[in-house]
């Protein structure tokens, strides 16, 4: 294949990736988008193989490669349940920002193309900022990772002088860059090289450990855009254009998706970086007594919740990531099966950030076969609970927090919530009084219409199923 | 000892309501109540004597012999000068009172040693007392009957239509003053299939009124007008010469104009004038829900229905009197919710409890002390001085799917720094960069954009399955270790093997991401169904 052939394969592949990004904007097209991105890609990795420069020497090692990790994503994606999504993903990430560094270390020993003046060095600044990138992307996704699963605490950890670190840290990058390009040989280079692999590891850990687990949708799809940026930097290094916009579709896109995250828990970009949201720190929750709600809590049992869920005509469920922990989404539509049966009017209402990663929660439902046609939005939906009858929120707090709305001095002020106080009579499932991750107490406990259901959310769902039934 | 609760038949003239109807008397009675209701209270609000007997009520005929057995009276009206003669000394009223109206009447019932509750007087942006909020039950009856009038009086459909008898226009209606009145005449013109347009000082309302299917008509001037507790207050003289002149437009344009503009405390604003009214086209019509404060029309007759210059104006001030079924089950809805806060031992005793700041705001006199005016509440939760805080909710409201439509346009300042700041980079980039690397910028930035482009409208549902799909494309990155595996020997010297090491481990590495981010998508993607 000519070298002319392979590039406009390359545009063709690009394009599909374009499509398939949009064909995602729609449940309808979406499975489309995906075959658009399984062509794509087969496209391009055939034109790169066959392609001027590969040669046959390399189809042995290729096929080796490709057999072995197709293999073993192939066993992930069958394996992998629903609730550990975010998890999978997160590692998938890590495994992007380290082939990143691969590439750019192999292309720095590479020595087939010689290049002198400018060239070399935004060659070499291209190198340099592609292994930063992808070695960042690769630790943060690593602690994301196990932030996610459960094996590093949720809670941020924050350094005395964080800030600073990260100041400094930076100025060495900066520094050995400036090295790195006056290094005359290859060997005399890759000593600073080394040094900065090893301080954007370092930085990739703190900045995800300095994040509180509130953030973690925030943090998962900023991972996402870093792993574009690092494919668009390996592009540049490569001088290869469908590295580029790919690169920077993937890039733009997590960011897009951080910047809706941010704006749904009505939080800025920069002090989601910054970190320290979430149990105890950064910002000193003022739980005085001010804060503190009147009223009393009001717990109801399973059969009583059943009660209210067989008079109500318009029920709303909010489900959170209390719903996921518990594997409770198939109880949830045997639930909404069996009052849809009864003409009750119920739905699905969504918090953008409910759950830990964008989405998440519409992926759950849909795994418990769930209708998406029932499954709302916030915006959507939010004006609908005066006339619900039963608001019924699984495992959720910060989202349905009202001192979000009504207390100015909370943590949380400012980021819209789904209103669910609104309804005529709110249940809440939950394992015990504590707060969220937030660490805010929640005044919609103490409302007069709520009802509190303690327990385990699938146990108590299954005795709700149980009474419905009888 | 369980008290008595006592309704007596309403006395002013024409008035139809009444206090509670037999649905709530089963409720007080479960509270723990006796309710005693005098014979032919609820006649003419289709509740007859016996439909309160079969609840369990006692009809005692005769008002004096009803108040006497009375320990606490509910009534609808402002109770006159003989009423108040006939409460028990130190009993117990809930009504409607409006003290500052009415200096005299709480003299006489301070004499009385009475302990008077004035469900107007409810402290209103209090959540907690919305369910005991007569003022707005009775406007939401009222605003819904201004309708029906205003539909009676005028001459034509309201909905348009096309048959064979020709094309009829729909009716347009424009109403001042999107309180809670306001709002139920717009929803109720709107389902009726009016076009509706409608305005207000506060400018936060603008979203309710779109969310009941009216139109928001701007006045072209700049003040807010929240007078605090959710009411509006009066406007400067350059808003007024403004708003007039939207008014006289909208005069000229529309069929029925519903007005129920109110200053609390202030007579109604003239907002019609007779010029105005003679501009408007013949068979149009006038509803002033303000009459009785004199009229948000110039041309008002108070309590009467009028035709001036071929306009009819309705002027009535008994609205919601019209509709007495529905307004007094809801009055005795929010009385019955009173009882309840005051009655929380559920044994037929009622406990005032000054502490409770809605109680506090309803007691006008206790056990013979006026206790009216209450001190300020505490101003609202949201106080509309945070600008920035209303130009984010309703933008945050918008919705709907994805996300470019909801974003509002950024403020200028902003963004020419931002353009500044970006042409600052372009221009070190330009300055620096050689050739080779300008062209792949190009196609980066334009990417970039794309990106943006596409990924903007994506419902939230998919978030998971848009990143890991872009998870498994950013695995693209395959290509670049493929590249480095085995390429074309320049100059005839062979890679270094640690190359090739590098490069299997990137390709095995992406082709976990590759297949594994397709396949968990393509799985993810069949789970969605309708």
């Amino acid at each position: 294949m000519s070298g002319n052939l392979a590039t406009v394969s390359y545009i063709g592949a690009t394009i599909l990736f374009i499509l398939s990004l949009g064909g995602l904007s729609n449940p309808e097209t979406s499975r489309r988008g995906n075959l658009y991105g399984m062509i794509g890609m087969t496209i391009a990795v055939l034109a790169t193989v066959f392609g001027p420069r590969v040669t046959a020497a390399g189809y042995p090692w290729i096929i080796g490669a490709m057999v072995v990790g197709g293999a073993v994503g192939l066993y992930a994606a069958k394996v992998v349940k629903m609730t550990q999504m975010p998890e999978l993903v997160a590692l998938m990430h890590s495994l992007v920002g380290l082939a990143a560094c691969l590439v750019g270390f192999a292309s720095y020993i590479d020595t087939s193309h010689p290049l002198t003046g400018a060239e070399k060095t935004i060659h070499e600044l291209e190198i340099y900022v592609g292994i930063l990138i992808g070695a960042v992307t690769f630790s943060g996704s690593l602690i994301a990772f196990g932030k996610l699963n459960g094996k590093i605490g949720g809670s941020p950890l924050l350094l005395p002088a964080r800030h600073w670190l990260n100041l400094i840290g930076l100025l060495v990058v900066i520094w050995f860059g400036g090295e790195f390009i006056k290094a005359p040989s290859i060997e005399a280079g890759m000593t600073p090289l080394i040094i900065m692999t090893v301080i954007a590891l370092l930085f990739g850990i703190h900045m995800v450990m300095a994040i509180g687990g509130a953030d973690m949708p925030v943090v998962v799809s900023m991972l996402n855009s870093y792993s574009g940026w690092a494919a668009a930097a390996t592009g540049f290094m490569l001088s290869n254009d469908l590295l580029i916009v790919v690169g920077a579709l993937v890039g733009s896109s997590g960011a897009i998706l951080s910047y809706i995250m941010c704006r749904a828990m009505n939080r800025n970009f920069i002090s989601v970086i910054a970190g320290g949201f979430g149990t105890g720190g950064g910002t000193p929750a003022p739980k005085g007594d001010a804060a503190q709600p009147a009223g009393e809590v009001v717990p109801v049992s399973a059969t009583e919740t059943a009660e209210l869920l067989k008079d109500a005509k318009s029920v709303i469920i909010v489900p959170g990531y209390g719903m996921a922990v518990a594997q409770a989404q198939h109880t949830v539509y045997e639930i909404t099966r069996h009052l849809r049966e009864k003409g009750v009017n119920i739905r699905f209402g969504i918090h953008p950030v409910a759950g830990r990663m964008p989405g998440h929660m519409n992926v759950l439902l849909a795994e418990a076969k769930v209708p998406y046609d029932i499954v709302m939005e916030m915006d959507e939906l939010n004006d609908d609970f005066p006339t619900t009858d039963v608001a019924m929120v699984i495992g959720a707090n910060d989202i349905v927090n009202p001192a979000a709305q009504d207390d100015p001095t909370s943590p949380i002020a400012g980021m819209p919530v789904l209103e669910v106080w609104k309804a005529k009579t709110s249940i809440v499932m939950k394992r015990s009084m504590a707060s969220g991750y937030a660490g805010v107490d929640n005044p919609l406990f103490y409302k007069e219409n709520n009802r509190m259901l303690f327990g385990d959310a699938k146990k108590m769902l299954d005795e709700v199923l149980v009474a419905l039934k009888s | 000892m369980a008290l008595t609760i006592g309704v007596p038949r309403e006395t002013l003239a024409g008035e139809k309501r009444v206090a509670t109807v037999p649905e709530v008397v089963e409720k007080l009675i479960k509270l723990g109540f006796k309710v005693a209701v005098e014979s032919g209270a609820g006649d003419a609000a289709n509740c007859n004597d016996d439909s309160y007997r079969a609840v369990g009520a006692e009809v005692i005929v005769g008002a004096p012999a009803l108040w006497a057995a009375s320990d606490i009276v509910f009534k609808m009206g402002v109770p006159t000068t003989g009423e108040v003669g006939l409460l028990r000394e130190g009993g117990t009223l809930i009504g409607f009172i409006w003290p500052a109206q009415n200096p005299e009447l709480m003299q006489q019932l301070a004499a009385k040693k009475a302990t008077v509750l004035a469900i107007d007087s409810l402290p209103r942006t209090l959540s907690r007392a919305q369910k005991m909020d007569a003022l707005t039950s009775q406007a939401g009856v009222a605003g819904y009957r201004a309708v029906i009038e205003a539909a009676n009086a005028f001459g034509r459909f309201f909905n348009g239509q096309i048959t064979a008898a020709g094309k009829v226009p729909p009716a347009k209606v424009f109403i001042a003053g999107a309180g809670v009145a306001g709002l139920a005449a717009i929803g109720t013109a709107a389902s009726l299939g009016a076009i509706v347009r409608a305005n207000d000082t506060r400018a936060e309302v603008a979203d309710q009124v779109v969310s009941l299917g009216g139109e928001f008509v701007k006045v072209d001037y700049e003040e807010e007008g929240s007078g605090g507790g959710g009411y509006a207050k009066v406007m400067s003289e350059g808003f007024q010469q403004a708003q007039r002149e939207m008014y006289a437009k909208q005069a000229r344009e529309v069929d029925i104009i519903i007005t129920t503009a109110l200053i609390p405390g202030k007579p109604a604003p003239r907002l019609i004038t007779a010029e105005m009214v003679q501009s408007m086209r013949p068979g149009s019509v006038i509803v002033d829900m303000a009459a009785e404060r004199g009229g948000n029309c110039e041309l008002t007759e108070p309590g009467k229905s009028v035709v001036k210059h071929g306009v009819t104006i309705v002027g009535y001030t008994d609205l919601a009197s019209r509709l007495a079924k529905q307004s007094s089950t809801l009055y005795a809805t929010n009385l019955f919710r009173l009882t309840e806060e005051l009655c929380k031992t559920k044994d037929g005793n009622i406990d005032v409890n000054m502490d409770d700041e809605a109680i506090r705001g309803l007691t006008v006199v206790k056990e013979g002390n006026i206790t009216w005016p209450p001190p300020p509440p505490k101003p609202s939760a949201a106080p509309p001085a945070k600008p920035v805080a209303a130009a984010a909710t309703p933008a945050a409201k918008k919705g709907g799917h994805g996300h470019g439509a909801a974003s509002e346009p950024m403020a200028a300042g902003k963004l020419a720094i931002m353009f500044a700041i970006a042409a600052v980079l372009f221009w070190f980039v330009g300055a620096n960069a050689p050739q080779a690397f300008l062209a792949h910028f190009t196609v980066f930035v334009l990417a970039c954009f794309v990106g943006y482009m596409v990924v903007w409208n994506v419902t939230p549902a998919l978030h998971t399955p848009l990143m890991s799909v872009t998870n498994a494309i950013s695995s693209i990155i395959c290509i670049g270790a493929l590249v480095q595996i085995a390429p074309p020997l320049a100059g005839g010297v062979p890679p270094e093997p640690w190359i090739r090491w590098l490069a299997v481990g990137g390709i095995a590495l992406t082709a976990v991401n590759m297949f594994g981010g397709f396949a968990v998508t393509q799985r993810m993607l069949d789970m969605f169904r309708k």
